[in-house]
């Protein structure tokens, strides 16, 4: 029996919510060690009591991933860590992941009742703290794997797609071969998101748990230039593909002087410091632009973008500029890292717009010609769209310019699959019950089929294409009614 | 991990490799190339494949040493091991029958332009096949160039072995004679193909260059390797390698090659400094891999 919270509710209102211990910003604008430190299990006990149990809980139907919030939290109260994170992973595969990354306010905490007068619980944090408890105890809860159904799944990419399927479709007791083109396996959880905001070392122990259920996988394979999904399918008989490959291509401003040394896309600096580990150059042989004591200018507003910022921060550069055409409410990263960027110094210029990258004679990188703008009519994202104001121009000073405007998708498995059907973004149209492609046997999911989005949406429909998919592989039946999916603009 | 189950010098620090990889091998078709990386701190480089033998499951690749990883790589002997290797990648080269066609390589790219030399003479075309080098010591695969080809030519540039002169000067001449020269493959260094480009563009022949931008992954994920065609940008790791030479940007390309010249060159001294610590790094690699499969 678990130890119920008797707490009356409105002395669980009282209590305030536990503040996550942070690294002194001052400290971590010049290190790569994670930024939040984790709660201590009495912290996250008396976060747990928050909770006050409520009729209908928000934070389990706000969950792309629908996890059952409550009876974790429960469990948390009660003090069994290991049990709350074996909760947690009947839903959630990489809770250690997620726990750090998800945008919980638009989430499980934007739907806790708690939030309404003060605080919502912090389910994030909590998430987080079992994760780290189970993997530091070494007592993982993994799940059993149902009896082998002699069906076999391909899936491709090792992001959270197709991390997630693969936790799932394992357990369904179907063998499970996960292709990733990089050397290294977890997609963008590796190459994209830095070092401060999720150690890698997490995302290897999560790709691990996934190994030890016995989900095979194979690096160094780019599918549909190794092999093709047809040859998966006809030689090598796999009865089932998830096509998880992400959203790909980085999209450039198309704007004069992109090509100066010094301009990175995001997606490129990104990879140079956390895929190859540039930033302890000459240790590793992968160079970055060496931006100490430089000025750097990063463009956009989303997530890729403030890690750009704040990477370009920690590398020690002299400025860290992040250049956004909107107002910061519109920005579309997560709060928590714009809190976090401005602790460590990060200036941010919004309603501004680079129209010109600047450079010397031996094409380096100078600085960025800009206008300001204002906001005028919302666009079709709803979103008021920016308008440049007439005769604002003026140069910003910049070594090192970084280009977070989101991507676009890659070619290759559709350039490669004729009968696989793509929208006029060429992104995969899937039907949006079961994840189908108009492809039999091939289903699809994540930011390949939606544009570049979450991690957790990303989870999201991992998980809705390893129902499908178990279903497929159990009755053999295959409906062909692809619809098409809305696409991000 | 990919076995070196040959690996033979062939001419003055070049080395020739042949590499299991069964899945490139079934599926490696001429103009493609590899990303490798030789260990844990290793960087991924791009290299042009020579050809592949699918019933072997090998691919052959050539590798001058010219930075630290290729000075590395070229450390290595048969029976040693490459840690990643991720191919075949970009496009193949367009093969059709052009007439004659002339196929220009400096050096180390002799070996990349083999394979596209072949299927070209395959189809009908006559091969005129240019090879330039600086040296004797630096003419590669002769006999494999005049097996590939109808015709063919080798120039040095101080003259030690065939014809003394740049094979831009093989190609004026051949044009100055009256040859008609329907289709051009320039492989090399920049200031090669820039100047093949700039002599056939004029004269309206057909031409086509193998650019080798800086990549990372080789994927069209990063956008590094991008190149400016007229006033378009496109990644040479997805769309090309092979483009159409009248419209690179050739300054452009040759800015951003240079963009990480000190870097390379630190790499390269540290490397010079630890040769023999950065090749048994290489080599334990395989060792901690057999443990981690054992254990």
């Amino acid at each position: 029996m678990v130890e119920k919270n008797t707490l009356p509710n409105k002395e669980r209102m009282k209590i305030e919510r536990r503040p996550m211990p942070e690294q002194n910003p001052e400290l971590r604008s010049h290190n790569f060690k994670e930024v939040n430190l984790g709660l201590s299990a009495e912290d996250a006990r008396i976060e747990a009591s928050r909770c006050i149990a409520c009729g209908k809980p928000a934070c389990v139907t706000t969950c792309p991933v629908g996890v059952k919030v409550r009876e974790v939290v429960d469990l948390i109260y009660a003090g069994d860590y290991l049990a709350a994170a074996a909760k947690m992973r009947e839903d959630n595969a990489l809770p250690a992941i997620t726990g750090r990354v998800c945008p919980q306010e638009d989430q499980c905490e934007g739907g806790c009742i708690v939030g309404n007068k003060g605080k919502p619980v912090a389910i994030g944090n909590l998430e987080r703290f079992i994760a780290d408890f189970e993997r530091e105890s070494g007592k993982l809860g993994l799940p059993t794997n149902d009896p082998a159904t002699g069906k076999s799944v391909a899936i491709v990419g090792s992001g959270p797609a197709g991390l997630s399927a693969a936790g799932d479709l394992i357990q369904k007791g179907h063998r499970v071969t996960v292709f990733e083109a990089l050397h290294e396996l977890g997609g963008v959880l590796i190459y994209g998101i830095p070092e401060f905001r999720l150690p890698k070392d997490i995302v290897r122990g999560e790709v691990d748990n996934l190994r030890k259920m016995g989900v095979v996988f194979e690096t160094n394979v780019v599918v549909g230039k190794s092999v093709t999904i047809d040859e998966l399918m006809q030689d090598e008989h796999y009865d089932a593909i998830f096509v998880a490959t992400g959203a790909g291509l980085p999209k450039f401003l198309g704007i004069p002087g992109e090509h100066l040394n010094g301009v990175y896309s995001a997606n490129e600096f990104l990879t140079r410091i956390n895929l190859m580990r540039a930033y302890r150059f000459p240790e590793y042989d992968e160079p970055v632009y060496d931006c100490r004591d430089r000025d750097v200018v990063v463009v956009g507003g989303g997530n890729t973008a403030m890690d750009a910022v704040r990477t370009a921060k920690r590398l020690g550069a002299k400025s860290a500029t992040l250049v956004y055409r909107r107002s910061e409410v519109e920005m579309p990263a997560r709060k928590e890292e714009v809190h976090h960027a401005k602790e460590e110094g990060i200036q941010f210029l919004m309603l501004t717009n680079p129209i010109e990258m600047l450079g010397d004679e031996k094409g380096w990188l100078t600085g960025a010609r800009c206008m300001r703008m204002e906001l005028g009519e919302p666009d079709e994202s709803g979103r008021r769209s920016p308008v440049e104001i007439k005769g604002s121009e003026f140069i910003l000073p910049a070594n090192m310019a970084v280009i977070g405007a989101g991507t676009s998708a890659n070619p290759l498995i559709q350039g490669s699959t004729p009968d696989l059907k793509t929208n006029k973004k060429n992104y995969i149209v899937i039907d949006e019950e079961t994840t189908r492609t108009s492809k039999r046997g091939v289903f699809a999911g994540g930011d390949i089929v939606t544009g570049g989005a979450t991690v957790i949406l990303a989870m999201g429909a991992g998980r809705k294409a390893a129902v499908s998919i178990h279903e497929y592989l159990t009755t053999g039946v295959w409906e062909t009614a692809p619809k098409e999916t809305a696409t991000k603009a | 991990m990919f076995k070196i189950v040959e690996a033979r010098s062939v001419g003055f620090k070049i080395k020739q490799f042949v590499i299991e990889a069964p899945r490139i091998a079934r599926k490696q078709k001429p103009g493609q190339f590899i990303i490798l990386r030789l260990h844990d701190a290793g960087e991924r480089i791009p290299l042009t494949i020579k050809c592949s033998d699918p019933k072997a499951g090998t691919v052959t690749i050539v590798v001058q040493s010219i930075g630290k990883t290729t000075s590395l790589l070229n450390l290595l002997e048969t029976g040693d091991y490459i840690l990643d290797i991720v191919g075949p990648l970009g496009h193949p080269s367009e093969i059709e029958k052009f007439g004659t066609v002339a196929i220009l390589a400096g050096s180390v790219g002799t070996a990349m332009a083999l394979p596209t030399a072949n299927a070209l003479k395959a189809v009908g075309n006559h091969v005129v096949f240019i090879e330039g080098a600086r040296n004797t010591e630096m003419v590669v695969f002769e006999d494999e160039v005049r097996q590939a080809s109808n015709e063919a030519y080798i120039m040095t540039d101080d003259g030690t072995y065939g014809e003394k002169g740049l094979v831009t000067k093989k190609l004026n001449d051949l044009l100055a004679d009256g040859r008609k020269i329907d289709f051009v493959l320039a492989v090399g260094p920049v200031p090669m193909m820039r100047a093949v480009a700039q002599m056939t563009a004029p004269l309206g022949i057909k031409t086509m260059v193998s650019l080798n931008s800086i990549m990372v992954d080789g994927t069209g994920m990063c956008g590094g390797c991008r190149v400016l065609m007229g006033d378009k940008t496109k990644f040479a790791c997805v769309d090309g390698p092979e483009f159409d030479a009248s419209i690179v940007n050739f300054e452009v390309l040759t800015q951003r090659n240079a963009m990480y010249r000190d870097k390379e060159l630190q790499s390269l001294q540290r490397f010079e400094e630890n040769k023999e610590k950065e090749l048994a790094q290489v080599r334990a690699q395989y060792a901690k891999q057999e443990a981690a499969h054992n254990g």
